[in-house]
């Protein structure tokens, strides 16, 4: 019996010394994406995006000599800014976090940014915020994100518009920062190309019934209706209540109106509505969603940006040296832009220990990360067209 | 054909949702006026007594279409009301025992009571949640469409498109069936003859030898009746979400009070009054005046007299302005 006892005494510190060697503590990461609200069907594979950056560099045992790194997930919702502002709050203060991913939404983003990372100092990589408005936030240099800012989208849509000979549009845009700000660029872009918005109006999320918005719409006319809106949400319910009114039959899909919720709802009833997502054709994207597929998730719209958002939190640390957002905030670009080796998905253990022996890199990943101006994404798009119900990629656009 | 353009365009966009939207609004507004009447308070739990019936319509709905039951062109739900408007029914007479029969027995003012369906109000709200869950739920199967808007443009040759959902016709029809025999009930049967009695003049009812608890009995197997057949049309018509049952109890209060409280036939009067006025003022009249005016004087904008976010404003200024010039309501109902 003592023997027993000794021998578990003497193999229990052999294990935790040997845990210990392989342990020197972890770091802590706040994963803040609308897990609840109008954007809650994106959610779980940006998610699942984000955290297999995170476990890929921890399995290599590379990450600032062999550090692992904590996810705690918390939910910024999508409209409601106190929500997202406690959430982070506890991450920061609670949890101490050393940076954010996140957040989903622009507003939430915005509110996180003012309200929690500059006051805590902590540096903050969205995924999917695309106001216009959070370029020239100030951000004390820690606020990137790897979606490209709306102004871009609108210019994109408004020349989609005019190729495809549409003289005059519909638009009704979500009442909050991303639809205000994104009908705002679509429409000064499409007015410049000679387009023209018969009106513009905006539609409240979660109502039961947009009967008189469409009515509205119907009555300026226009060859299609661009609906900026939540595809779980206002923007689903203007669809059918066009449809049902027969008030339009084609719609043009800004990206948060793109996914399975649309698709499948409406099927072959909005056949050759066209519409555009953040995406690239790069050996990246195909690449990602090969590992998301073999990690049992499907890559959805964002998820290939969450990645990106995670592994250049990562990076800019490993360049740093360290995980303090002070010292990681200024190495962003380093990593994202050239020069330096490409890295692409799965190979952040060969970006780590390139950075590591002091070497540089160009971070590619799922999206082409090419960070310009204050730290956002430049931007390439997938034009999309429904045929038969499901969408159809057309081409890419930079 | 510009006239026949114009009045189809109004049919689509005003008349159609509004006769749908009015029957809704009336009945829902028939079971708060019968319970203002009866039983004397206010009952802000009305809007989710719907949405605990229509859940449970939901239910049942999932439970036969797993069965393979259907009985299509003709959405499952229909099937599936009777259960959800037991469950109505019960649910009702349990919160009765245990809330509002308390303060019956204490002669309390009807601002107590209405205090107390307000906590049943929250009760249900987070019963419903609970159990399915805050998000959107759609339960129609079946044909969606009697006309659709593009079958009825090729049959006509106009350019507009008048669409007739399924739901539409359900709807307006089961209500007429159902106002049909709640008059029948209360104006011929004895039980509802002792019912009106009741309201007029409670202490002389009792005096009479009617039996107080059996009233209050039948008020809420009526109401929950009301209160379920409501919730479910307006889920099949549009979507069933918890959240929109709390916005409907404005303007279904709104249409009560304006057609006269306490008064059935006014309850009716009031959901379509308040129904076509949310719709007509909110809607923008370029194109149908396009139509009907030489080209000169044809519009730049819009026409609309407010914007759509207004549209629960209108039920508020109705309100007001009834209860400043005619607080009785339309119908002369109580003075409230």
């Amino acid at each position: 019996m003592k023997k027993m006892l000794l021998a578990t005494a003497v193999s229990s510190a052999i294990l935790a010394t040997s845990a210990f060697a392989h342990d020197h503590g972890s770091v802590k990461i706040g994963l803040l994406l609308g897990f609840t609200g109008p954007a809650e069907s994106l959610a779980p594979a940006m998610a699942a995006g984000a955290e297999l950056a995170f476990k890929e560099a921890t399995d290599s045992g590379k990450f600032l000599d062999g550090k692992a790194i904590e996810v705690i997930r918390a939910d910024s919702t999508c409209v409601d800014a106190s929500a997202a502002t406690a959430a982070a709050e506890r991450l920061a203060t609670s949890d101490k976090v050393a940076s954010f991913v996140g957040a989903l939404c622009s507003g939430a983003t915005g509110a996180i940014l003012q309200g929690v990372a500059r006051t805590n100092g902590l540096m903050m990589i969205s995924p999917s915020a695309t106001s216009p408005a959070l370029t020239t936030a100030e951000d004390d240099d820690l606020f990137f994100r790897v979606s490209p800012s709306d102004a871009r989208q609108g210019e994109i849509i408004a020349q989609m518009l005019i190729e495809q000979d549409i003289k005059s549009a519909a638009l009704t845009y979500t009442n909050n920062d991303y639809g205000k700000g994104l009908a705002d660029s679509i429409q000064t872009s499409y007015e410049g190309l000679g387009g023209k918005i018969t009106l513009a109006a905006a539609h409240e999320d979660g109502k039961g019934d947009y009967n008189a918005e469409v009515g509205a719409l119907s009555s300026a006319g226009g060859d299609m209706l661009v609906v900026v809106g939540y595809l779980d949400q206002g923007g689903k319910g203007i669809i059918q209540s066009s449809l049902d009114t027969g008030a339009f039959d084609q719609f043009f899909l800004p990206d948060a109106m793109i996914g399975e919720s649309i698709f499948g709802h409406f099927g072959a009833d909005i056949d050759g509505s066209i519409g555009s997502i953040p995406g690239t054709d790069s050996d990246g994207a195909a690449t990602y969603s090969e590992l998301a597929t073999a990690a049992g998730f499907e890559a959805g719209p964002y998820s290939g940006e969450s990645y990106d958002a995670a592994a250049l939190t990562l990076l800019a640390m490993q360049a740093a040296g360290s995980s303090a957002s002070a010292d990681a905030k200024a190495k962003v670009f380093d990593v994202a832009n050239a020069p330096g080796e490409k890295i692409y998905p799965g190979e952040l253990a060969k970006g780590l220990e390139i950075l590591a022996s002091g070497g540089e890199i160009d971070y590619v990943g799922a999206t082409s990360v090419e960070l310009i101006g204050p730290g956002e994404a430049a931007g390439s798009y997938r034009e999309i067209v429904v045929e038969g119900g499901t969408d159809k990629t057309v081409k890419f656009r930079q | 054909m510009d006239f026949l353009n114009s009045i189809t365009l109004l049919g689509n966009f005003i008349i159609v949702p509004g006769l749908v939207y009015g029957s809704q609004l009336a009945l829902g507004a028939l079971g708060v006026t019968l319970i203002y009447g009866i039983l004397r308070f206010s009952n802000f739990a009305h809007g989710e007594t719907m949405a605990v019936g229509s859940m449970v319509t939901i239910l049942a709905t999932w439970g036969l279409q797993s069965l393979g039951v259907s009985i299509s062109p003709l959405p499952t739900a229909l099937l599936a009301l009777p259960i959800g408007i037991i469950a109505a029914i019960l649910l009702c007479l349990t919160t009765d025992k245990i809330v509002y029969r308390f303060y019956r027995r204490q002669r309390a003012a009807p601002v107590t009571l209405l205090i107390a369906s307000l906590g049943v109000m929250f009760f249900y709200s987070g019963l419903t949640r609970f159990v399915v869950g805050p998000g959107d739920i759609n339960f129609f199967d079946g044909t969606r469409f009697i006309i659709r808007a593009r079958e009825f443009k090729q049959m006509t040759g106009l350019d507009e498109g008048l669409a007739i959902k399924t739901t539409h016709g359900i709807t307006i029809i089961i209500t007429l069936i159902i106002v049909a025999a709640l008059f029948y009930f209360l104006n011929r049967t004895k039980t509802g003859k002792s019912m009106r009695a009741y309201s007029d003049n409670r202490d002389l009812a009792l005096l009479s030898g009617i039996n107080p608890d059996r009233v209050v009995l039948i008020v809420w197997i009526i109401t929950a009746i009301l209160a379920t057949i409501a919730g479910t049309l307006y889920g099949l018509d549009k979507s069933f979400k918890p959240f929109t049952f709390l916005q409907l109890l404005l303007p279904i209060f709104a249409a009560a009070i304006v057609g006269g409280i306490g008064n059935p036939l006014g309850a009716i009067t009031g959901g379509f009054v308040i129904a076509f006025s949310e719709i007509s003022i909110t809607y923008a009249y370029r194109k149908f005046l396009t139509y009907n005016l030489p080209e000169s004087w044809e519009p730049d904008g819009l026409v609309q007299l407010l914007s759509t976010d207004y549209k629960f404003a209108v039920s508020f200024v109705i309100l007001v302005v009834v209860l400043l010039v005619r607080p009785t309501g339309i119908f002369r109902g109580q003075s409230v």
